[in-house]
C-alpha cells in the first residue's frame, strides 16, 4: 500500500514539475513572442496602437509580466488550482473550452491506432513465434524491421499520396483532411451515418500509426513468445493435439502479453507528443493540431494550456501502467521491484 | 573454507594478483582495445543486420565528410562533386532572375545536369539531399552525445552515492521520462530557435536520457554491491577512479543501445520540426525541408508527376532510421544478458527482435 502512495506522490509531483516548467518557459517568452504578436497584430490593422495591443495580450497571460516572478507564479498557480487556462486568443474561447473540444478527437484517433496496433502486432507476433525460422515468419520480421523505420509523418504522407492519387473507389471512403463530415453532408449528431463518417476521418490518422507502430511490437512479441513456447505447458498442450492457433494465441499469446502492457500505455505517450506533427498533416483538428496553431500564432495561453494537458495525460498513462501491472501479473510484486517501465 | 582439489590457487587468488600488475600500460591498453572494441565488433559483424546497418551508417558518414569538406572549401573527388555539388541547394537557392524553363521542374533521368530532377525554384534534388547529410549527422552526435554522457553521470552518480543525492537525481529523471518529448521540444524550439545542427541535436533529446539514466541507476546499485567494487573501496581508492575503472565498462551495452536510440529520435524529431517550418525557416539543409518544399510549394500530393519531390528525400530518411534499428537490434543481441543467454542456453537459435526498453515512437 505504501507503494501506491507514493506512486501517486510521484505523479502529483511530475505534474507540478510539468506546470512549472510550462510556466518558466512562458515567462521567458513575453520578451520575444509578444513583441512579435503585436508586430502581426498592429500589421493587421486591427486594434488600435501598440500599447493597447500590448495591454490586451498581456491581460490575457494569466499573469502579469511586470509582476515579480515569485507573484506572477503564484497568481498562474491560483488560476491553474481553480480550472482556469486562461483565454485563447486564436480560438477566441477559453482555452480549458477550446482543449475540452479537441482532445476528445486525438484521443478517438489514438484508441483506434493504439486498439489496431495491438490487435494485428499481438496476434501476428505469436503467429511468428509459433511458426519461427518458417517463411511466414522471416516475411514478417523483415517488413515488421522496414515497417518500424518508416517514421509516422512520412507514413502519412504516404497514405495521402496513395489516396489521392488513386481511382479506386474504396479509397474514397477516407477522407484525407479534417476530423469529421462537412455540416452540409451530414447534421452531427448522435447518428449510425455521422458517428460512421467520424470514424473514417480518423481511420487514415490512426493507419499512419499502425503501420509504423506494429513492427516493433510484433516483433518483441514474437521474442517474449518464443521464450514461452520452451515452457512444459505448451509441449503439454501440443501432445494434446489442441490447433496450433489456439496454442499460439491462448497459451503463448497470453503469457507473452503482459511485458508488453506497459509500452501500450507508453505508446499513447508517444502518439500525443508525435500528435502534433500527425495532425498538421491531415488538418485533423485535434490537441496537436492546437498546440501547432498556437506557436504559430504565439498564442501563448493555448500552447501552454496544450503543453501541460498533453503532459498530464502522458503522466497519468504511466501512472496507470506502473498501478495496474502489478493486478494484471501477480508475479510481480506491486511495483518495488521498479521493472514496470 | 576447505580448498579443493583442483582449485590450485589454495590462496584464493590473492597472490594471483601480483602477476597482473606486471602487465606494461601497452599490453593493458591492448587488451582493453581488445575486449571493449575488436571482440564486440566481431560478434556483431557475425550479425547480418549489424553489418547492413554500418554499411549504410559508414556510407552516410563518408557523404557527409564529403559534402562538409566541400563546404567548406576543400574539395576531394571534384568531378564526382561537379555532378552534386552545385551551389543551388536549399540555402542558396538560384535568383528567379537567372531561372530558365530548362532548370524548373525538370523530372529524374531528364538529363545529367540535374540528374534526379529539380523543384520549381531550380533546386537541385540531389544536390539537396547530399548536402543535408553533414547537418543531420552533427545533430545525431550532438544528440547522442549529450543524451548519453547525461544519462551515465546522473545514473552513476545517483547509483553510487545514494542518500539525498540518489533521491533527488531519481525524481528529476522521473519528471523527465514523464514529459512528453515532442510538444516540449516544439516548444523550446519556439522559444529558442536555435540554427547550430549541434544545439537542435541537443534540445531534441533534451529528456531522451532519463530511461537510460534510469536504466544504468539500477545497474550500479546492483554493481556496487559487487566484490571487486566493495575490494576497490576498503583500498581507499577514490570514488572517481571506481566508477570510471570498475563500474562504467559494465554499463558499455546500455550507453551504446542509448546511443543508436538518440540518434533515431534526432532523426524522426528534426526532421518532423523541418517539415513544420519550426527550425531555420525554409532555408536550412535538411530532408524535412524538402518535405515541406514539395507539399507545400510545389504541390507533389496533387500535380501528377511531381511525386518524387516528396519520395526522393523520403529515402535517405528511411535508409537511415532502418540502419539505426538493425543496428540497435544486432547490438541488443550482443549486450543483453538476458538475450544473450537465451542465445547460449536454449534451443533457439535466431530470435532477433527483443523487446525494445523504450516505446515505438
Amino acid at each position: 500500500m505504501n507503494w501506491y502512495i507514493k506512486r501517486t506522490g510521484q505523479a502529483l509531483f511530475t505534474i507540478w514539475s510539468v506546470i512549472t516548467i510550462a510556466f518558466v518557459l512562458a515567462w521567458n517568452i513575453p520578451g520575444s513572442i509578444v513583441e512579435k504578436m503585436i508586430a502581426r497584430m498592429a500589421q493587421s490593422g486591427g486594434g488600435g496602437s501598440r500599447e493597447v495591443i500590448r495591454e490586451s495580450i498581456e491581460s490575457r497571460l494569466m499573469f502579469d509580466p511586470n509582476a515579480s516572478i515569485f507573484e506572477a507564479y503564484v497568481t498562474y498557480m491560483t488560476e491553474l488550482a481553480q480550472g482556469n487556462l486562461g483565454y485563447s486568443i486564436v480560438a477566441s474561447k477559453n482555452v480549458s473550452a477550446e482543449i475540452a473540444d479537441t482532445l476528445p478527437w486525438t484521443l478517438l484517433v489514438m484508441s483506434l491506432a493504439t486498439l489496431g496496433m495491438f490487435a494485428i502486432s499481438l496476434s501476428l507476433g505469436a503467429i511468428m513465434a509459433y511458426r519461427e525460422g518458417s517463411r511466414f515468419d522471416l516475411a514478417n520480421t523483415i517488413v515488421g524491421t522496414v515497417t518500424t523505420s518508416i517514421p509516422y509523418f512520412v507514413a502519412a504522407l504516404l497514405l495521402i499520396l496513395w489516396v489521392g492519387h488513386s481511382d479506386a473507389p474504396i479509397l474514397e471512403l477516407f477522407p484525407e483532411a479534417g476530423r469529421r463530415p462537412a455540416k452540409y453532408q451530414i447534421e452531427p449528431g448522435l447518428t449510425l451515418a455521422y458517428a460512421w463518417g467520424v470514424l473514417r476521418h480518423a481511420t487514415l490518422p490512426a493507419l499512419s500509426y499502425i503501420i509504423t507502430g506494429y513492427g516493433l511490437l510484433a516483433l518483441s512479441m514474437r521474442g517474449n513468445s518464443i521464450q514461452t513456447l520452451g515452457e512444459d505447458y505448451v509441449r503439454v498442450a501440443e501432445l494434446r493435439g489442441l490447433p496450433s492457433r489456439r496454442i499460439a494465441l491462448r497459451y503463448v499469446g497470453r503469457n507473452a502479453v503482459l511485458p508488453l502492457y506497459t509500452s501500450l500505455l507508453l505508446a499513447v505517450g508517444s502518439m500525443l507528443g508525435a500528435s502534433v506533427v500527425l495532425e498538421q498533416i491531415f488538418q485533423y483538428k485535434g490537441i496537436g493540431y492546437r498546440m501547432f496553431q498556437a506557436i504559430n500564432n504565439s498564442d501563448i495561453t493555448l500552447m501552454m494550456g496544450t503543453f501541460i494537458v498533453i503532459s498530464v495525460c502522458m503522466v497519468i498513462s504511466t501512472f496507470i501502467a506502473d498501478v495496474t501491472y502489478s493486478f494484471l501479473d501477480p508475479r510481480i510484486k506491486s511495483g518495488d521491484q521498479g521493472e514496470a517501465y | 573454507m576447505k580448498p579443493t582439489d583442483d582449485d590450485v590457487r589454495t590462496d584464493g587468488g590473492m597472490f594471483g594478483e601480483s602477476a597482473v600488475t606486471n602487465v606494461t600500460r601497452r599490453q593493458q591498453a591492448r587488451e582493453v582495445v581488445d575486449e571493449s572494441i575488436v571482440a564486440p565488433f566481431k560478434i556483431a559483424w557475425s550479425d547480418w543486420r549489424t553489418k547492413v546497418a554500418l554499411i549504410i551508417i559508414t556510407t552516410f558518414v563518408i557523404t557527409a565528410v564529403i559534402v562538409w569538406l566541400h563546404q567548406i572549401g576543400i574539395t576531394i573527388l571534384n568531378d564526382a562533386l561537379n555532378l552534386v555539388g552545385s551551389p543551388w541547394t536549399l540555402e542558396t537557392p538560384r535568383s528567379p532572375t537567372v531561372l530558365t524553363p530548362e532548370m524548373t521542374g525538370v523530372r529524374p533521368f531528364e538529363n545529367w545536369e540535374t540528374p534526379l530532377g529539380t523543384f520549381d525554384n531550380g533546386v537541385d534534388v540531389l544536390s539537396a539531399l547530399l548536402w543535408a547529410t553533414p547537418g543531420m549527422l552533427q545533430m545525431i552526435i550532438a544528440g547522442g552525445v549529450f543524451s548519453t554522457a547525461m544519462a551515465t553521470l546522473v545514473g552513476t552518480v545517483s547509483g553510487y552515492k545514494g542518500g539525498t543525492v540518489e533521491t533527488v537525481l531519481n525524481t528529476i529523471v522521473d519528471v523527465a521520462v514523464a514529459i512528453p518529448g515532442l510538444p516540449l521540444v516544439v516548444v523550446l524550439m519556439a522559444i529558442f530557435q536555435p540554427s547550430s545542427p549541434y544545439v537542435i541535436g541537443i534540445f531534441i533529446t533534451i529528456n531522451v536520457w532519463a530511461g537510460l539514466a534510469r536504466t544504468i541507476h539500477s545497474q550500479v546499485l546492483s554493481l556496487r554491491e559487487k566484490s571487486y567494487v566493495e575490494a576497490s573501496r576498503t583500498m581507499g581508492i577514490s570514488t572517481p577512479q571506481i566508477i570510471r575503472k570498475d563500474i562504467l565498462p559494465n554499463l558499455m551495452p546500455y550507453i551504446t543501445v542509448n546511443f543508436v536510440y538518440a540518434a533515431r529520435r534526432v532523426v524522426y524529431d528534426s526532421i518532423a520540426l523541418y517539415y513544420l517550418g519550426l527550425l531555420g525557416g525554409a532555408t536550412a539543409e535538411n530532408w524535412g525541408v524538402m518535405l515541406d518544399w514539395a507539399y507545400n510549394e510545389n504541390n507533389a500530393m496533387t500535380v501528377p508527376g511531381k511525386e518524387f519531390m516528396l519520395i526522393l528525400p523520403m529515402i535517405p530518411i528511411i535508409a537511415l532510421s532502418l540502419a539505426l534499428i538493425l543496428l540497435s537490434q544486432g547490438t541488443d543481441k550482443l549486450f543483453n544478458p538476458r538475450v544473450r543467454t537465451r542465445h547460449e542456453g536454449k534451443t533457439v537459435q535466431d530470435d532477433d527482435a527483443d523487446p525494445q526498453v523504450n516505446p515505438p515512437m
